[in-house]
């Protein structure tokens, strides 16, 4: 399948990696082959040059100029919602369950196992009416 | 200036200073779940209930739910979790290090009593089984939820993708 979020002005992108991982930004200008100018002043991403191997492309894009003032960037990221739209975002969402899972406790992970168990054996059992006997 | 040596030669006096118990780590108090790590009880959650005189933690199974006695732990060989149970019910004041203490057989090292035939283990104590049986019913009878019992039942264990550096208990 051929590219289809390609870095441009305005990509809000996430960081996965370094100091700023997990936080979302902008893409204000590309430095070169490897790195962009990224900015998030509404997510506490000061703004600097950053390698692209750092971040993800979200589905998002700002309509915004290049080199944009970080004032004119928040105004733009609040205007159109991003980190609610983010939140509700399929990739959003695995991000924060990911974060959550990181911050289990050892009594919520045995929950969570419990859990696991009692719909495997509900699936199981659903199966083994569908399932033709030998 | 050449220092002074006195004539005779001088014991410097050591002040032996009291030993302190060793410091309890993550906050542990009375009824926290902790993790052992070794032993024939390793992976079992016990819930701890005091820091021994000696330095050592005093644990329980409860034995009704893992098999495991009042036992003396050493801290390094415990994670702590960040569940408590409520212990206030449960009376283990009287229990300390002598407690524990073996008792003392008078044998006489003589040719005929190393070959005769080895005596029989001593049975557990009627008055240990009968604390263990206390100190148990203050604590498993204030667990009402079924999920923590079952908690407290089942081993920690590792899987692939867990990595004790990473993980929060």
């Amino acid at each position: 399948m051929a590219q289809t979020r390609f870095v441009e002005i305005g990509r809000v992108a996430y960081v996965n990696f370094g100091p700023e991982s997990g936080k979302l930004c902008v893409i204000v200008d590309v430095v070169d082959a490897k790195r962009a100018l990224v900015d998030g002043p509404v997510t506490g991403v000061v703004r600097q040059q950053m390698p692209f191997s750092r971040i993800s492309l979200t589905e998002f894009v700002l309509p915004i100029k290049r080199n944009q003032t970080s004032a004119n960037v928040a105004k733009s990221f609040d205007e159109h919602e991003i980190v609610k739209k983010w939140g509700n975002s399929h990739a959003g969402k695995h991000v924060a369950s990911n974060v959550r899972r990181a911050s289990l406790t050892d009594f919520e992970r045995f929950k969570l196992m419990a859990a696991q168990k009692k719909k495997s054996l509900l699936i199981k059992r659903e199966l083994k009416k569908i399932k033709p006997k030998h | 200036m050449v220092k002074w040596y006195p004539t005779e030669d001088v014991q410097k006096v050591r002040v032996k200073r009291a030993n302190k118990p060793t410091r309890l780590r993550g906050g542990v108090s009375p009824g926290q779940v902790l993790i052992l790590l070794a032993g024939k009880h390793q992976g079992k959650r016990v819930i701890f209930l005091k820091q021994l005189e000696g330095g050592l933690l005093l644990v329980t199974g409860p034995y009704k739910f893992n098999g495991v006695p009042l036992k003396r732990v050493p801290q390094a060989y415990t994670v702590p979790t960040s569940t408590k149970v409520n212990v206030s019910g449960s009376d283990f004041s009287k229990i300390n290090d002598a407690y524990f203490a073996k008792e003392k057989e008078n044998a006489k090292k003589t040719e005929e009593a190393f070959f005769a035939p080895k005596k029989e283990k001593k049975p557990f104590s009627d008055a240990k089984k009968a604390m263990q049986k206390s100190v148990d019913a203050g604590i498993a009878g204030k667990i009402t939820d079924p999920t923590v019992k079952k908690y407290l039942k089942t081993k920690f264990r590792l899987r692939n993708g867990m990595f004790p550096h990473t993980l929060k208990f």
